[in-house]
This record gives C-alpha cells, structure tokens and sequence, in this order.
C-alpha cells in the first residue's frame, strides 16, 4: 500500500538485494533524505492547484464577506466605515428587504409541483411504453438550455396577444392577466418557467432511481397480481424515497436562492425580486457593499442550515430495497 | 392452491376490464403528449418566429407557419448585430481552458486524497466538502473584490478562474471513480519504477476516462449556459459570451421579436446537436453528477 510506503522510511539496510527488489528502491537506499522529502512533497504538489483555487475563490471571499457585512462600505472607496452589526440591523428592521423571501415561497410550492410531476412521468416511463426514448428525451430538453434563451423564449410566449394568450383564446378564456406585468399573477408565470426548466433534472433523476429497484420486486408483485399502481405505491416509491427528499430538501435552498429566471425575464420588478436579486443590485447597482454582505452572510447561514438539516434527516446511502 | 386462486382472479379482473385498462392505456399516452406538447411547443413557436418577417410576425397568430421555410434574413441580422461569432469564439475559448484545467486540477486533487495519506489530508477534505454547500451567487459580492484584486476584471480570465476554482464537484465525480480502480494497478507501475507523476499520467487519467466524460458534460453545459459570471465580470462588449450576446439582444434591437427568436435558436443548436450526439452520456452524467 502507498500509506505504508509513505509513511514509513526506507528499510534501514539494504535488504539482501534479492532478484525481486527492484531498481527504485536501490536509488531510494542510496539517497534516503532527498527521496524522503520528494516523497512526503509529492501529495501536496498534486493538489497544491486546487486547494490555493479553493482558498482563493472560495473561501478568502467568503471570510472577506464577513468583514464587508460589519462595513459601511461602497465597494469602491479605500474608505469604509466600521458599523458593527448595524447592516445586520437594518436588513431585519427594513420589511422591503427581508419580505422578499416570502417569493421564495412561490419558487418552493413549484418545486413540489416538479417533484409531484417528475415523479409521474418516471413511474409511467419506467414501465413498458412505445417511443420511451423520444419522451424521455424531449421532457428532459428544457434543463440543457441556456437561461438567458429561457428567459427570453418566455417572454415571448407571455407577452400580451403572444402564445399564450393565443391559445388561452382558442379554449375560450376571455380574461387574460398580463402575465409579467400583473404583481398578482407575476410570481406564478415566473415559477412556472422555473418548474419547465428544471423538471427534467428531476425526471431523468428519478428514473435512474427507479431503475436501480432490483427487477425481481417488480416480477413478484406482477405475479402476485398486484396493479400498477400498487406497484407505483408500494414498491417506486419507498425504493426512491431518500432521492425524492433530497430533492425536495435542495428544492428549498434553490427556491431561497433563485436569481437566473426572475433577473432576466423582469430584472425583479412588480414585485418578483427574489433575496439574490435584491443582494446583487443593492451591491452592484447601489453600491452599499457592506448590507449586501451582511444580505449574502444571512442567505449563506440558511442554505447551510438546510443543507445540515439534509444530512441530518436523510441517510446517505440510497439502497433501502434489495 | 392459493397462488393458482389468486392468478386466476387476476386473469378474471383483466378478463373483466378490458375498458378500463384501455382507458389507463390512453390516459398515460395522453399525459405523455400533453407533457412533451408543454416541453416543446415553447421551443417551436420560437423557431417558427425565427423564420417570419417582421409583417408576419405581427400580423398573424403565433402558430402560423412562416411564408418562407428558408427565410434565413434574421439570422444573418442575429449574427451580424449581436456580435455572435464573436460570442462563439470566447465561450470556447473559455470551455476549452476551463474544461481542460477542471479535468487535471481536479483529477490531479483527487489523486491526491484517495491515494495518499499526508498531514492535513483530513482537513482539505473537510474544506471541500464545506465549500461543495456554499452556493456561488451569495458570494458574488465579496468574490467580486478578489477578482478585481487580482486583474482580472474583464478578461476571460475572469470566467476562466472562476469556473476552474470553485468547481468541487467534480473532485468527488474523480474522487467515486478513484476508489473502484485497485491500488494494486498503480502499486505493480511504482514496483517498475515508476514515478507518482508517471503513474498520474499514463495510468490514473486514461483508467479515468468515464469520469472525465461526465465532468466534461455536466461542466460543460453549466459553462455554456452560465450567465451571471460573465455577465459581472466580463461587462466589454467584445468579451461577449454567448450567454451575454443573448441577453444584449434586449436592448439595441428594441423588442425585434424574430431577431431575438433566432438568437435564441442560434443558442440552442449546439445544445440539440450535443444532446442528440451524446444521449446516454448525457443521461448517465446528470445522474451521477447531481447526486454526489
């Protein structure tokens, strides 16, 4: 093993040279200071690159953040000054800035709607079904597609008179709300490209969890008779209920953190700015650099709060079956 | 006896319901087209937009077909104003830079930890594992500052260390893969003599071939599609990526409806052609990359 090797120096002696013990470990005899050295070096040159990436892009911002988020700061200043928790207090004191998180609520009941959809179309192509191939692939589509093309496809299938509209007019809906520009029916549109957007994800997810269910369960409860969806009730789902909590435990860090969506498609106006909308203008659009940290600080504690609630309730390993 | 009693009911119950499976039949192909119908009727009525003239595009339904298939004037229009060669040019400058580092980087870290025990070994793992949760955006604000600490504000360099630098999870994808290849393959090559480096090189990165695949699918369909880093850092019109040209496609052009659609259709191509080339790694690569 490389661990003994490693660890240890270079038998003392030359072991009686017998025809198995190779040239290296001549050399390695011979010069036992410098080879030590070269070889307790060798695992910190190998991942010298990432860990000084990691430093610096992650966790050197990431510390900084904290120091901004007790500045009175624009950004740009080499004068800034030292206000405490006072960024902390006026983000909880000021509504406007941490009502937006009630947004987040919309982006989180669609992605129980996904989940609750992903879930269908797997368990339906996870059976025998013609043209599987061609389903699966055009619902997983959409989640290969840049964001901005997202965006914008929606914008066009919102706008007034535009698609939808068109075909709410072919069933006979009169009424028609200005999808993006209504503050009542925004949130609802936006969540709704989100959930076109990333279901595939979830589908192609599940039914790679569905298909990991060893086959004989699915072959004993045919014979024994039992429905589809006895099947779906009974055996799909307890096989693949630690994916579908994780999913849904990321679905509420994703729904706290949404930004791409909204900041294209209305730059968060009428009321659809979500927290990292918010953050992202108040540090680079007004400059206050030092509340948008203390913002970006408060956003970083819950998702690492949810994150830990994840591994605290969902077991790592995703084989209860078989 | 019961299990013969109870295959015969189920004879009987199919026997008896001939309707109602058929019902069930119909339904599941109904929701299946209903659902594809959501998926991709967005998409076409872009690229039937992308075909119209301006006249067209306003006097008529948005599912009218184009009075010429081979209208191609919008397009040329997208290319030209947008700036979209230009576009192309730096995305792959970026995806190729960025692909390349995150494989030997990444591949190179992972080496490290799975095959070596050395002092701090525990803690850089920790340190991953740790920054693996820390979402990119949040940190924007202060990431901001080191980038332009550094000098790299408007340059590609700016994307290119940032896609490189904080991608960890494509240490873990090396990481799985590493610990299904025996020791005993790269311990025969160092009993030859041979050094960690070689043994890196001409062992460990060809055995991790698959890894790499699916690294360099998941990374790159998030590099291609990323908006917000080069939308902060790379603010030059010329540093246009393809997800920026996009997005400046909202201002100048006013709201030129079929000149945005064949944008957007410029857009998605590639991400057909690869989707279609590559399928089942595709497939295979989002399963295992979001799971980790």
């Amino acid at each position: 093993m490389v661990r003994s090797r490693t660890g240890h120096p270079a038998p003392k002696v030359a072991e009686p040279a017998g025809a198995a013990v190779p040239a290296a470990r001549h050399q390695r005899v011979r010069r036992p200071l410098a080879e030590r050295a070269r070889r307790r070096a060798t695992p910190y040159l190998f991942i010298a690159a990432a860990l000084v990436l990691l430093v610096v892009f992650t966790y050197v911002p990431v510390v900084s953040m904290f120091g901004y988020s007790l500045l009175d700061w624009d950004g740009l200043d080499p004068v800034s000054e030292f206000v405490g928790a006072g960024n902390y207090a006026e983000l909880v004191t000021r509504p406007e800035l941490f009502g937006v998180f009630t947004v987040s609520l919309y982006y989180f009941g669609g992605t129980v709607v996904q989940l609750a959809a992903a879930l269908y179309f797997a368990a339906i192509l996870s059976f025998k079904v013609r043209f599987r191939n061609f389903f699966k692939g055009v619902l997983f589509f959409p989640y290969l597609i840049n964001g901005v093309a997202i965006g914008f496809i929606f914008l066009y299938v919102f706008k007034p008179d535009g698609v939808l509209d068109t075909l709410l007019g072919l069933l006979g809906v009169e009424d028609k709300p200005l999808w993006l520009g209504d503050r009542s029916v925004v949130n609802h549109s936006l969540t709704g490209v989100s959930i076109w957007r990333y279901f595939g994800l979830n589908l192609v997810l599940f039914l790679g969890a569905i298909q990991s269910i060893p086959a004989h369960l699915f072959e004993a409860a045919q014979m024994d008779g039992a429905t589809r969806w006895q099947q779906f009730r009974h055996i799909i789902v307890p096989g693949i209920r630690p994916v579908i909590g994780l999913n849904l435990i990321l679905g509420v860090s994703g729904a706290l953190s949404v930004f791409e969506i909204p900041y294209i498609m209305t730059g968060g106006a009428n009321g659809s700015a979500t927290f990292v909308i918010q953050t992202v203008n108040t540090a680079f659009k007004y400059h206050k650099v030092g509340l948008a940290s203390a913002m970006a600080v408060v956003l970083l504690a819950l998702v690492l709060i949810v994150t830990w609630i994840q591994r605290r309730t969902i077991p790592d390993d995703t084989t209860e079956l078989s | 006896m019961t299990t013969r009693a109870r295959t015969q009911t189920t004879r009987a119950r199919a026997r008896t319901t001939p309707a109602r499976a058929r019902l069930a039949v119909t339904l599941k192909y109904a929701s299946l087209a209903a659902g594809c119908l959501v998926a991709a009727v967005p998409l076409l009525v872009v690229f039937l937009a992308s075909l119209k003239s301006e006249d067209e595009l306003y006097g008529e339904t948005p599912f009218a077909p184009p009075a010429n298939w081979f209208n191609l004037d919008n397009y040329r229009t997208a290319f030209e104003e947008g700036q979209l060669v230009d576009a192309f040019v730096n995305t792959t400058i970026i995806l190729v830079i960025s692909l390349t580092g995150t494989v030997l980087i990444g591949s190179m870290a992972a080496y490290a930890v799975s095959r070596f025990d050395f002092r701090g070994r525990r803690l850089t793992m920790f340190l991953f594992l740790l920054a693996a949760l820390v979402p990119g955006v949040t940190t924007q604000v202060a990431t901001f500052q080191v980038v332009t600490g550094l000098g790299l504000f408007n340059t590609r360099w700016a994307a290119i260390a940032l896609f490189t630098g904080t991608d960890i999870i494509s240490i873990y994808i090396f990481l799985q893969f590493l610990r299904g290849i025996p020791r005993s393959v790269d311990e025969a090559a160092m009993l030859d003599g041979a050094t960690h480096w070689k043994i890196y090189r001409t062992i460990i990165l060809p055995l991790l071939k698959p890894a790499i695949v699916t690294v360099v699918i998941v990374k790159g369909v998030a590099v291609y599609n990323e908006f917000y880093i080069p939308f902060l850092y790379m603010p030059s019109r010329d540093l246009g990526v393809v997800s920026t040209s996009l997005f400046r496609f909202q201002g100048p052009t006013g709201t030129q409806w079929e000149v945005i659609s064949a944008g957007i259709v410029i857009t998605v191509i590639p991400t057909l052609i690869v989707f279609l080339a590559l399928q089942r790694y595709i497939y295979n690569g989002f399963t295992r990359g979001a799971t980790k």
